[in-house]
């Protein structure tokens, strides 16, 4: 190595101490006042709004508080999971919208889910009718906004129901419930004493089939030998609640609906805007999670396949056992984003009078008590929170899911 | 970081909101050049734009007076539609100057929501329409009916309460908008559409056939419907009440827009008074002293703003019943300008 003039140079300096940088380059100071600008910021913003709110509420006098909750809220709903009337106050009115929430929110991602998978699967079918069908399907479903869906459910296909006085189902005499414009009056399930017995049932057997398919996870490990898995949980869950519920004398009847002057009544109404609702959020999202679950199955190499053909898997195995473990990493994420923008449409139900969180709460709740900020904190937040629980919920199921280096 | 940003967000989106207007909207409107005026979303009769975009209707010819008592020009108006929902929102925010919207003035709001209402240009109550076919001649006869009305309304309560005082059962399908409401009446999702009175015969005119649905007897409210501003702006709270007055008052003198030139000649004081030859009733509210006159002149007195919009004559037909001014049977009344 030759010594050049630089290398003297450096030399040089090395003996003098470290060249003097101005402090401006320094990243110590540098990020230390980038954050305390930050967080000045931060503190002037929370500041501002927390000022300015209050100043604006005592300019209007009115004042700020959570009080209002318990006061009676006056109006009725159409649909509530919980004890409610007109006495009930603005917090049963907060429980009966996040309840309605959550009911459309969670019978829609099921819903969406399965359907997603399927039509996602379907693309990539080597029939050439099926992977149409479904291309057809996805473009149509997320290229017009979903709130024409719901319109078009709403007023569009439900409008080609009979009226309320003619429903269907009258040939069967009720025992479906009426299908009309105005629901689907089913009949209404009504325990009887010696239910709890098949309830607890059920709930042992999905205890013991947790337990049964970690033994015989186990044991294939162990031994190789392969244990009826299935069989055994389904007699678990199925069968031995079905046999106790006969053998205690079928503890369950049904109220039936009756056709009175304004149609049927009694039973249990299924509201026709809860139908519109669940089915326009859910095609809507399963279009989208189709195209999550091709993605996730194309991003898996092609030698997946080939190495699983050549080991004599059939192609129902090779799709259950190799491929969709792997997809599913891939699948996750992007999923996870489906169903939190499922909950959060579910506030367009407004447009249709489906009583769920923003309609009953941020809506009529607001208007007849006047307290906008509050009652909009509140919302937010518990979009907020469910939004949260969703992410983590689906964090916990990745990490289970993701691929564990040997 | 994440948490950072949400909160800095969650501000700013706040603070925008929250921003209110200053407490004298005189100025502001001064300023801005013309009256920022929230409106229904299309109420014929009451507020309803036509083809061209040109809002007109009882509701509307308030804010019209008002324009025209400040600027001399009733055109200095524009409208925001606004659903039950949003109205009280849009006025505290300062999004609108005025809120004439059929709203009907009750206590809580008054007290409650940081608003006050500058008099009643409409006295409604609230009732029932039904189909002919169901053969139904009383509300008390709707046991176990579905009814269909606007959320964000006193009808709700009002609703609420008659079935519960009468013991009927009922299904309560509240919608955000009256164009909804209508919709879903007409599919047939429910039997009853309840509104205001007045509301309903404007509302029936959007049905498929208005003719086989008929208004049933009980009015089970009153709904003192008027323009409502924010709290705590008396002045401007004073020119919408003394606008508004001012056409009452104007159908009392007799003074219609055809006469008001030649009225101003006229020897009755109180004509004197109201038109601004006599006094200066203008400069206690800060707008010019001919306002009455530009109101009378630009948008006529309030029986020729009734009669125009919702009366007999027009689609509607609606006769001034309780309407009609004190003098003629009727509550209309207006404290005098003197």
């Amino acid at each position: 190595m030759t010594v050049d003039t630089d290398g003297v140079n450096a030399v040089d300096q090395m003996e003098k101490g470290p060249q003097k940088t101005a402090f401006f380059n320094n990243p110590k100071i540098r990020s230390s006042v980038i954050q305390v600008l930050l967080i000045g910021i931060l503190i002037y913003g929370v500041w501002s709004l927390i000022s300015n709110t209050a100043a604006n509420l005592s300019a209007q006098s009115k004042s700020f508080g959570f009080g209002f909750l318990d006061n009676a809220s006056g109006f009725d709903v159409s649909q509530s999971l919980i004890e409610y009337s007109r006495a009930s106050s603005f917090w049963t009115v907060y429980q009966v919208g996040l309840l309605n929430t959550l009911l459309v929110a969670i019978t829609g991602i099921i819903l969406a889910t399965l359907v997603g998978f399927s039509i996602g699967i379907a693309r990539l079918s080597s029939n050439w009718i099926v992977s149409r069908a479904a291309y057809w399907y996805v473009e149509a479903l997320r290229n017009i906004p979903l709130l024409l869906w719901i319109f078009i459910f709403y007023f569009g296909v439900l409008r080609l129901l009979p009226s309320k006085r003619e429903p269907l189902g009258t040939s069967l005499d009720g025992a479906l419930g009426y299908l009309s414009i105005g629901g689907w009056i089913a009949p209404k399930p009504v325990a009887g004493d010696m239910l709890w017995l098949t309830g607890l049932a059920v709930l042992f057997g999905i205890v013991a089939s947790f337990i049964v398919s970690s033994w015989a996870k186990k044991r294939q490990m162990r031994t190789g030998q392969q244990f009826p898995t299935l069989y055994v949980i389904l007699g678990l869950i199925i069968g031995l609640p079905a046999a106790l519920f006969i053998v205690t004398g079928l503890p369950l009847s049904f109220e039936y609906p009756e056709i009175g002057r304004f149609g049927a009544r009694g039973g249990m109404p299924v509201l026709p805007e809860f139908i519109a609702l669940l089915t326009a959020l859910s095609i809507y999202t399963s279009a989208f999670i189709a195209e999550i679950v091709r993605a996730g199955i194309l991003a898996i190499n092609k030698g997946q396949t080939e190495a699983s053909h050549a080991l004599g898997l059939r192609p129902g195995p090779t799709l259950n056992l190799v491929i969709i473990p792997q997809a599913l990493r891939v699948i996750i994420p992007p999923l996870t984003n489906q169903f939190l923008n499922l909950t959060k449409n579910s506030s367009l139900a407004v447009a249709i009078a489906y009583p769920e969180l923003v309609s009953i709460f941020a809506g009529t709740a607001l208007n007849q008590s006047g307290r906008e900020v509050e009652i909009i904190m509140i919302t937010m937040a518990t979009y907020l929170t469910l939004s949260l629980l969703t992410s983590t919920f689906m964090n916990w199921y990745n990490n289970r899911m993701a691929l564990i280096e040997r | 970081m994440k948490a950072k940003l949400l909160s800095a967000a969650f501000g700013a989106a706040l603070s925008v909101t929250a921003v209110n207007a200053s407490a004298a909207t005189l100025d502001d409107v001064k300023s801005k050049g013309f009256i920022q005026c929230g409106v229904s979303q299309g109420l014929p009769g009451f507020s309803q734009p036509d083809s061209s975009g040109n809002w007109s209707g009882l509701d509307v010819d308030v804010c019209r007076a008002v324009a025209a008592a400040v600027f001399g020009d009733a055109g200095k108006v524009k409208y925001t539609p606004l659903s039950a929902k949003e109205r009280f929102t849009a006025l505290s925010s300062g999004e609108i100057d005025i809120l004439s919207r059929n709203t009907t003035w009750t206590a809580t709001r008054d007290t409650q929501l940081g608003l006050n209402f500058a008099g009643v240009n409409y006295y409604d109550g609230q009732g029932f329409m039904v189909r002919k076919e169901l053969g139904v001649s009383s509300a008390l006869e709707l046991s176990g009916a579905s009814v269909c009305t606007q959320t964000g309304t006193t009808t709700e309560i009002n609703a609420t309460d008659y079935f519960t005082v009468n013991k009927m059962e009922y299904e309560l399908v509240a919608f955000e908008k009256n164009d909804e409401v209508v919709a879903a009446y007409d599919s047939g999702r429910c039997e009853v559409l309840t509104s205001d009175a007045s509301q309903l015969y404007s509302l029936r005119l959007k049905l498929t056939d208005p003719n086989v649905h008929v208004v049933l007897p009980e009015i089970i409210s009153k709904e003192p419907l008027g323009p409502v501003v924010r709290q705590g702006d008396d002045q401007w709270f004073n020119i919408v009440r003394w606008s508004f007055s001012a056409m009452v008052n104007a159908e009392e003198l007799g003074v219609t827009s055809e006469n008001v030139d030649e009225m101003k000649k006229s020897e009755n004081p109180g004509i004197k008074r109201l038109l601004g030859v006599e006094g200066n009733f203008g400069e206690g509210l800060g707008i010019p002293n001919e306002w009455a006159y530009n109101i009378v002149k630009h948008v006529g007195n309030y029986g020729e703003s009734f009669d125009k919009h919702v009366g007999p004559e027009t689609s509607l037909g609606i006769a001034r019943g309780v309407n009609a001014l004190w003098s003629k049977g009727g509550v209309m009344y207006a404290p005098p300008i003197r």
